[in-house]
């Protein structure tokens, strides 16, 4: 048994409205409490509660969307109370499922900040090319547009504050790098502030993907493998053909 | 081919929009759905559809289309928009058949600022992701991810005939008193004064308002400590406030999470009003608790469950209890939802 002091403290449950419970387990961007927010979205849909109709897991909050008409607050919580604690268990023994390997082309017109964020750290692109892909990431979640996967595990040294000027849109498939985050945004042209290091053939989110129309999921590991331009290429035709490009290993 | 519909004149922004895509806000993608739900059971209920198929939502001003290839039973519902068809004025809120060459025009919304048009049997256009709710900034659902163009060709299923149902004036939704809201999430993030100011002001729907959301004109809210949190999820209604201090409702088509913290929740029974609200309408909002706004969901359902036992055929009004009228009102507005007999 954990020391009192070790237990970890229960989750604020907060209202958003009569259809929406939040249960917060921090206020941080923060390995050990985005697990604990993972593992609570498990054991709930392992429940299979009639009336949930959506789960979000965030950073550091679970937010489940359901039918008051079907399932009460009272009950929600209640249900909830019951299974944080055993959530608990497996965040802690939660080993990374297999590590996806994400092709990237970088650079040129596939990265247009790649040279602007070697010169603000002092490095040469291949240096930032290589800690980019040295790097193993946690994708934290997956919002703000379809199947864009928020990355935590960005090196320190190639931590860059967002463009001044967010463009309108940036390329589809596009890998950045804003504060100490990282992205892999979907085959969307999308609005960001982020940087674009450069460009991956894998498609995070292809609704015609019926089997899998979303890659990635919050807790998923990842790591970026640099290819040459034939080799993009190639993937890309065979990512256009429904192949998914990216391979998962160890899993 | 069965029956189509080719829209003449697309109108504002006309989508198709069912109850939205549930299940998929985990991996980014918005729920969307009609922004008066109301409005879209109660115009499929007219032409004898489930109550959660997809409609065409108008904004504002409404489209033109002709009718091809077979007859189509339709009806509009929500936002008062003059109907015509072929060219002479006929009565929303009541079914019609329309024969192969027959036109209907929709002008401009005379109150509220969305109306739904229902054809018998829906659309022959196979869902994304379990819904055929357009959610345009993506490209996904409805026809081909987007608003209606001049030009489309909608297939219809077509649906049997059925009786040509309609609902009496009396019998619509009305929506007025305060827009109920529950405090938080993040509540706790803005200054007392801000809270008590929220409460008590009058705000107005700003020009900058769509399916996304709606900023509000009125009195600025000061946060407690800055006005950045890590992004978590966001609900339909979710009331977020920027650095500049002035609320923003989040509807629809709203992202699914956002980093400004949250003062409050509009409840899911008045989330229509704010889909009927008009640039530059007045709103108040007032605070219920999360055990009210719950009971109050029930009573809405009651009511629209009364709304459609009121469909009657338009030869006669439909006969009502009191039982059924007493149960109208419960869509008025706050004074019902705290009445402790509603529950």
């Amino acid at each position: 048994m954990p020391d009192a002091a070790d237990a970890p403290e229960a989750p604020r449950l907060l209202d958003a409205g009569e259809a929406g419970l939040v249960v917060e387990f921090g206020d941080a961007i923060d390995e050990a409490v985005n697990r604990r927010v993972i593992a609570l979205a498990d054991a709930l849909e392992a429940r299979g509660l009639d009336g949930v109709r959506e789960l979000v897991p965030t950073y550091r909050s679970l937010l489940v969307m359901f039918d008051p008409l079907v399932l009460g607050k009272a009950r929600l919580r209640d249900e909830i109370a019951a299974l944080w604690p055993l959530g608990e268990a497996r965040a802690e023994e939660a080993a990374p499922c297999g590590v996806w390997r994400v092709p990237v082309l970088y650079g040129g017109a596939h990265g247009v900040d790649l040279d602007e964020v070697a010169r603000r750290h002092g490095l040469s692109t291949d240096e930032v090319i290589a800690l980019h892909a040295g790097a193993t990431y946690r994708v934290y979640m997956i919002g703000f547009a379809p199947g864009f996967a928020y990355l935590g595990g960005l090196p320190e040294a190639i931590h860059t504050s967002r463009r001044s000027d967010p463009r309108l849109k940036t390329p589809p498939r596009s890998i950045s790098i804003g504060g100490r985050q990282a992205a892999v945004a979907p085959p969307l042209e999308i609005p960001s502030g982020w940087h674009l290091l450069g460009q991956t053939p894998v498609r995070s989110y292809d609704p015609a993907r019926t089997a899998r129309p979303f890659l990635f999921a919050a807790g998923d590991a990842l790591r970026f493998e640099p290819v040459s331009g034939g080799e993009y290429e190639a993937l890309c035709r065979a990512a256009e053909a429904g192949e998914i490009v990216a391979e998962r290993e160890g899993a | 081919m069965g029956a189509r519909l080719l829209i003449e004149r697309p109108g504002l922004f006309s989508t198709l929009q069912d109850e939205g895509r549930f299940g998929y806000q985990r991996f980014g993608i918005s729920a969307s759905g009609a922004m008066d739900p109301l409005a879209l059971a109660l115009a499929n209920a007219l032409v004898g559809n489930p109550r959660g198929m997809a409609g065409i939502e108008l904004t504002l001003l409404g489209l033109s289309a002709t009718i091809e290839g077979g007859p189509v039973r339709l009806a509009l519902a929500g936002a008062d928009m003059a109907l015509a068809i072929n060219g002479r004025p006929a009565e929303g809120w009541r079914a019609h058949v329309l024969e192969p060459g027959d036109r209907i025009e929709i002008g401009t919304a005379r109150t509220g600022m969305r109306a739904f048009l229902a054809l018998a049997g829906g659309f022959a256009i196979a869902p994304t992701l379990g819904s055929l709710s357009t959610h345009s900034r993506s490209a996904i659902g409805g026809f081909e991810g987007r608003a209606l163009r001049a030009g489309d060709l909608l297939p219809l299923n077509g649906a049997p005939a059925g009786p040509l149902l309609a609902l009496a004036p009396e019998h619509r939704p009305v929506g007025n008193g305060p827009i109920r809201v529950v405090m938080g999430p993040q509540d706790d993030h803005f200054t007392d004064e801000a809270i008590s100011t929220f409460l008590s002001s009058e705000y107005r729907v700003s020009d900058k308002a769509d399916r996304m959301g709606a900023q509000l004109d009125g009195p600025v809210l000061a946060h407690r400590d800055g006005f950045n949190i890590v992004s978590d999820g966001i609900v339909n209604g979710s009331i977020q406030v920027p650095g500049h201090g002035r609320p923003v409702v989040l509807l629809a088509d709203r992202q699914t999470t956002g980093g400004y913290p949250k003062i409050a929740t509009v409840i899911g029974p008045d989330l229509w009003r704010l889909g009927q609200a008009r640039p530059g309408e007045a709103l108040r909002f007032a605070a219920v608790s999360a055990d009210e706004a719950e009971a109050s969901a029930r009573a809405q359902e009651a009511c629209l469950l009364a709304m459609l036992a009121a469909m009657g055929e338009p030869s006669g009004p439909a006969e009502l209890s009191s039982e059924r009228l007493l149960a109208h009102n419960l869509v008025d507005g706050v004074t019902s939802a705290l009445d402790p007999d509603d529950a």
